[in-house]
C-alpha cells in the first residue's frame, strides 16, 4: 500500500460508515441528511441502485433511481458522504449487468427486477449487515 | 519574506468536510526538507536559504556535491532548491522543515513542472477552433489558418502562435488553499490540482498576492529533533 493509499483508507476509517453489501439491482433506502432553516433531518430516497462507481474507496459512489410523480429521478450518492445517515436495502435484485442503465428506456412491467432469492451475506470481512 | 518547501507531489485524492462537501485535494510530500546552505548579503550581495530534499545515494552524487553536503553536515540530498528570505528569517543549516510550516486556510503558490505533451498542434496547444468538418474543408480540420497578411509584411510575425512543443515547463498555480497538513509524516493537502506528473517536484511558498495569516511560523516551522526548534518556534 502506498502513502495516497493509506491516506485514503485512513480516511475512509476516521468517516467510519456502516454500509451494507448491496450491488446494483437491489432497492436500497438512503437517509441524507439535509438542512431546513437551522437543524438538520433525515430525508429518506428509496429506489432502484442502478450503478456502483470506485469501488469502495473514498471517491466511490452509487447511483439510485426512482419513480417519483411518473418522473424517472436519479440520484448519485458518495458512497461514504457524511451526509449519508444509513443506507438499507430494501429487496435484492436479480440482474445480469453491473451498469442497470437499461432501466432509463423501460417503464411498468418490462422495468421489473426479479428478486434474488439465494442471497448469501459475504464473510465478516470490510462489507457487513 | 518566508522560506518555501520542496516536496513531491503524491497525487490527487479527496476529503469530505463536516458538513459533506467533498474537498478535491493534491497530497504533497515533504521527504526530510533541510538547509543544506545559507546565501547572506555579506558573502553573495542577497539573503536566501538552500533547501535540500529527498535522499541520494552517495555513489551517485557527485564529487564536488558530496563536498557541499558533508559541510552543511547533511545526508545527501535528491533535488535542491533556493528561496529567497528577508535576512531575519534566514533558517540555521542542518534544521528539518515539518510540514505545519503552512497553517490549514492559508493560500500559497504551487511551482512545477507540467507534464510533457510533446509536439501538438495548434488546437491543443493554443485552444485554436480549428477549421470546418465539412463545407470543402479537405485534411487540414485541425489546421491553424492563415498565418499573416500578404506581401507587404512579407513575413510571419515572431511570437505567432503555432503548433509545437508543448508542457514540460515550469507552471506555478497560485492561490491553492492549504486543506490540511500531517507533520508526522510531512503531507500538505493543498486544495485543488498542482502543475507535474506524480511524483514530480514541486516548490510551495506563500501566496504572492494573498496576506498572510498572522499565526504563521517565523522563521520557519521546525522539526522537534533539531536543536535549534526553540528559536523557530513561536509565531506574530
Amino acid at each position: 500500500m502506498n502513502l495516497l493509499q493509506q491516506i485514503e483508507a485512513e480516511e475512509v476509517a476516521r468517516l467510519g460508515k456502516q454500509i451494507p453489501d448491496f450491488a446494483p439491482g437491489d432497492t436500497v433506502r438512503v437517509g441524507y441528511k439535509v438542512i431546513e432553516g437551522g437543524r438538520t433531518r433525515v430525508q429518506a430516497y428509496e429506489g432502484v441502485c442502478i450503478a456502483r462507481n470506485g469501488g469502495t474507496g473514498i471517491g466511490a459512489s452509487f447511483t439510485v433511481r426512482k419513480i417519483s410523480f411518473g418522473e424517472g429521478v436519479e440520484r448519485v450518492f458518495p458512497l461514504h458522504s457524511p451526509n449519508i445517515d444509513s443506507i438499507t436495502v430494501v429487496r435484492r435484485g436479480k440482474v445480469r449487468r453491473a451498469k442497470l442503465y437499461y432501466l432509463r428506456s423501460r417503464r411498468g412491467k418490462s422495468a421489473r427486477i426479479a428478486e434474488r432469492a439465494n442471497y448469501r451475506a459475504p464473510r465478516e470481512e470490510s462489507g457487513e449487515d | 519574506m518566508r522560506s518555501g518547501v520542496i516536496a513531491r507531489k503524491l497525487g490527487m485524492t479527496r476529503l469530505f468536510t463536516e458538513d459533506g462537501r467533498q474537498v478535491p485535494v493534491t497530497v504533497l510530500h515533504m521527504d526530510n526538507v533541510q538547509v543544506v546552505a545559507q546565501r547572506t548579503a555579506e558573502r553573495d550581495g542577497y539573503t536566501a536559504v538552500q533547501l535540500g530534499a529527498g535522499s541520494a545515494k552517495p555513489k551517485n552524487v557527485t564529487k564536488p556535491m558530496r563536498g557541499h553536503f558533508a559541510k552543511a553536515q547533511v545526508a545527501p540530498k535528491r533535488k535542491i532548491v533556493e528561496f529567497r528570505v528577508s535576512p531575519e528569517n534566514l533558517i540555521e543549516v542542518g534544521a528539518e522543515l515539518a510540514a505545519d510550516h503552512f497553517v490549514p486556510g492559508q493560500k500559497v503558490d504551487v511551482a512545477g513542472t507540467s507534464i510533457g505533451k510533446g509536439f501538438a498542434g495548434a488546437m491543443k496547444r493554443h485552444n485554436f477552433g480549428g477549421l470546418r468538418a465539412s463545407h470543402g474543408v479537405s485534411i487540414s480540420h485541425r489546421s491553424h489558418g492563415s498565418t499573416g497578411q500578404c506581401q507587404d509584411p512579407g513575413r510571419v510575425f515572431k511570437g505567432k502562435k503555432m503548433a509545437g512543443h508543448m508542457g514540460s515547463v515550469r507552471v506555478t498555480t497560485q492561490n491553492l488553499e492549504v486543506v490540511r497538513t500531517d507533520p508526522e509524516r510531512g503531507l500538505i493537502m493543498v486544495k485543488g490540482a498542482v502543475p507535474g506528473s506524480k511524483g514530480g517536484w514541486v516548490t510551495i511558498r506563500d501566496a504572492v498576492k494573498v496576506a498572510p495569516p498572522k499565526d504563521l511560523p517565523l522563521p520557519a516551522k521546525l522539526r522537534a529533533p533539531a536543536p535549534a526548534a526553540p528559536a523557530g518556534e513561536d509565531a506574530e
